[in-house]
């Protein structure tokens, strides 16, 4: 599904990702664990291509989702091929992004009908399934103003949800929320993640979760995977001491 | 010196009244002209084609660093007979085209500043869920940018609007009948010299309503909260 191949991300003189190499197979839930500023947001940033990368390929289900083909040689993709590569993918953010001047409704039905060509009537009814899946019906015309950040959140997911994409981006998806209304969003996610073949790539700091739903966790430090493994090895057994470290150091914290 | 005389002060007003409304008219035409023509500027901008911008930037800096008088001229007595000579065209719409147009473009280059103030206000975390759900250009600016950037800048507008009404009285230079028209040469020639009350009375009406154009300006911006 998505295979990183020799990335190198820098942002000036500082480099972010040095020669990251990793593959997600389809269906897969993996998550990203480690310090900040160990390049896990860029990863999924540069997968959104809301950044370039510096050197190397990044696929997507096959394609180089920053160079496209022309008659056999890769030329550096066009904002149109960037917008068919996108939609295989969604993205919820920290903040939510939704779009504050629109209601809860508008904002499901704004990607499936302006980038999908898909009709009011059908995007629409659309939308109230994923509302109804999320917990939200009741708030179909509330602008996200009126709304917490918790049903916020949701609301967020709903909207990628109706890009009907392949792969999801989940970047701290509970960071910014209140600490009562965290459990509400990870179970969310792992009953959509348990009942569709979506894949994930998940940057979160709530181990607890990572453990309960990912298929693989890979830890990172200083822009390279320090260790890529199964939940039940990464926290139980991990084999770097800077593993433990953070685990240490994270769940202390909990 | 002579001493204040009532008579002409109230002789005045139906004359500034005929001036007003053709101040007026200028103000809000000129107002429409730079809301528009400003929106582009800075959309067109924020989209930083090459040359392009740099030709857009060169045209703002330029009319903001000349004095609006000289670009008047400029328009009237430059441009305007080439343009519009022998267009069929009779020369007091000519003026209402170039007086328009002067303090509309004038002000565009000002109202530009204040859009992208605007359109810079609104977080980057909103460009980026629209290039996430792969929303085409065009619409996530009408759709998602400017709904959020435009009402935010709406106060900032009102007073380049204030500011205009004050400065249309300059295209008297270019024979536009305004205030200052009906002052210094209907009034003055009916009554013999328009002396300071006429004059004062004229300033008042300018005051009379700026002010609470201002006080309205401020309370929409209480309203929105300022950029």
């Amino acid at each position: 599904m998505i295979r990183f191949d020799n990335v190198v991300k820098r942002f000036g003189d500082l480099t972010v990702l040095e020669d990251l190499n990793f593959s997600v197979t389809p269906g897969e839930f993996v998550c990203l664990i480690g310090p900040s500023g160990s390049g896990k947001t860029t990863i999924l940033r540069l997968l959104m291509t809301l950044e370039k990368v510096t050197e190397g390929t990044i696929y997507v289900e096959g394609r180089p989702l920053s160079h496209m083909d022309r008659n056999g040689s890769l030329t550096p993709a066009d904002e149109k091929y960037l917008r068919e590569a996108r939609k295989t993918i969604g993205m919820v953010f920290q903040q939510f992004n939704l779009f504050p001047n629109m209601n809860v409704l508008r904002n499901v039905t704004e990607g499936p009908i302006r980038s999908l060509g898909k009709s009011r009537d059908e995007a629409e009814q659309k939308a109230k399934e994923l509302l109804e899946l999320v917990g939200l019906s009741d708030k179909l015309t509330a602008k996200p103003g009126q709304l917490s950040g918790g049903q916020q959140q949701r609301v967020a997911i709903a909207r990628a949800l109706a890009m009907e994409p392949r792969g999801m981006l989940l970047d701290e998806v509970t960071s910014a929320l209140d600490p009562e209304l965290v459990t509400g969003v990870l179970h969310l996610l792992k009953d959509i993640a348990d009942s569709t073949d979506i894949t994930f790539l998940c940057v979160t700091h709530e181990m607890q979760f990572a453990r309960d739903v990912s298929d693989r966790v890979m830890m990172f430090d200083s822009g390279r995977v320090l260790e890529d493994a199964a939940p039940e090895k990464l926290f139980t057994d991990p084999d770097h001491e800077r593993t433990r470290g953070f685990l240490h150091a994270v769940l202390d914290r909990a | 010196m002579e001493i204040w005389r009532w008579d002409r002060f109230f002789e005045v007003w139906p004359y500034i009244g005929e001036g007003l409304v053709t101040t007026i008219t200028y103000t809000l035409l000129g107002s429409v002209v730079a809301y528009v023509l400003g929106l582009i500027f800075a959309v067109v901008r924020q989209l930083r084609i090459p040359v392009v911008d740099q030709i857009l930037w060169g045209f703002i800096e330029f009319v903001r660093s000349t004095p609006l008088l000289v670009q008047v001229f400029f328009l009237f007595h430059v441009l305007r007979p080439e343009l519009l000579s022998g267009t069929g065209v009779d020369l007091s719409t000519q003026r209402l085209i170039v007086g328009t147009a002067a303090v509309g473009i004038h002000y565009a280059c000002y109202t530009s500043e204040v859009y992208r103030a605007g359109i810079e206000a609104v977080p980057r975390g909103q460009w980026e869920a629209a290039t996430a759900l792969s929303i085409p250009g065009m619409r996530v600016w009408t759709g998602i940018i400017l709904p959020q950037a435009v009402p935010r800048v709406l106060p900032a507008l009102g007073n380049y609007t204030i500011a205009m009404f004050k400065e249309v009285p300059l295209l008297f230079t270019i024979g536009v009948l305004d205030i200052v028209f009906y002052v210094k040469t209907v009034f003055a020639s009916d009554v013999g010299g328009a002396g300071p009350e006429a004059w004062f009375a004229a300033g008042l009406t300018f005051l009379a309503l700026s002010y609470p154009c201002s006080l309205l300006v401020r309370r929409l911006e209480r309203r929105v909260g300022t950029v």
